[in-house]
């Protein structure tokens, strides 16, 4: 475990916040689609993220509790529980025979918070992988007058 | 320890902790939004100290077939980071990771820093300038 696995780690973790960055979009994007049943209807999702168990990064330490963690990955994808809203609009041509559409649940104001707290989890580990990548230039020279 | 060890000083091992600490602190900043990920880190100073006593304890190998234990750059515990706020799910804390890693990077150019003087001290003495 050592400079060069931070690469692997920050990697792991960019593509995770751009995972995120990606459902954001779809969700923004899908706001304001209506649907001609409940079940139809988008619903807002979002990534459950999990760190990665990682054998190769317990070489030298002694945690007495498991293994050493990494990265992080996407484990799964969670679909909002928010309830569905119907709408009476009966010259939709999406509208079931009662004449009602269903709107989606993203909440956009909520969607809009995710995506800053996104963007600054990415911000953060352009940075660390930016230190390293210098930590280690200053070693390779190590020597060099 | 041969003379070339003794004016390296104490900085090697500060230079191989300091990379180590600095990935577990990037493990930290990766996991800021896992949910349940608690953060680690370790006492550098115990774990600075363990390393140039060469004060482990090892496995004892009293049989031919027996492993031997490869922790040879010293075996020091990854300890949780107590969290300044009450956690729900998540001990990360951005800012304060983000402080330690630059600290920590800042302490491992000092070291980094310490070593080139000493291998061009030596140098200057190998060649009799």
């Amino acid at each position: 475990m050592n400079l060069n696995s931070v690469f692997r780690v920050t990697g792991s973790a960019l593509n995770a916040q751009s995972v995120q960055m990606e459902m954001i979009s779809s969700n923004l994007a899908n706001a304001r689609i209506v649907a001609g049943s409940e079940a139809a209807a988008y619903k807002a999702v979002r990534p459950v993220f999990a760190s990665i168990l990682d054998s190769n990064m317990n070489s030298g330490f002694n945690s007495n509790s498991g293994q050493s963690r990494g990265g992080v990955r996407v484990d799964r994808f969670a679909y909002s529980e928010a309830p569905i809203e119907k709408q009476r609009m009966p010259e939709n041509p999406m509208a079931d025979a009662e004449g009602y559409v269903y709107l989606s649940n993203v909440n956009v104001v909520e969607e809009m918070a995710y995506m800053m707290q996104a963007s600054r989890a990415y911000q953060a580990n352009i940075e660390v992988m930016n230190t390293s990548r210098q930590l280690i230039a200053s070693t390779l020279n190590l020597g060099n007058r | 320890m041969n003379l070339i060890d003794k004016a390296l000083g104490i900085h090697p091992q500060a230079l191989s902790l300091r990379s180590q600490r600095s990935a577990v602190l990037a493990s930290n900043i990766a996991n800021s939004s896992t949910p349940g990920y608690l953060a680690r880190d370790y006492d550098f100073r115990t774990a600075l100290s363990q390393a140039s006593n060469g004060s482990t304890i090892r496995l004892e190998a009293t049989r031919s077939s027996h492993l031997q234990s490869d922790n040879s750059e010293g075996d020091f515990q990854l300890m949780y980071r107590l969290p300044t706020r009450a956690a729900s799910h998540n001990t990360v804390e951005s800012e304060v990771e983000q402080a330690a890693f630059a600290e920590n990077a800042l302490r491992y150019q000092a070291s980094l820093m310490f070593l080139s003087r000493s291998v061009s001290g030596l140098r200057q003495v190998i060649r009799g300038e």
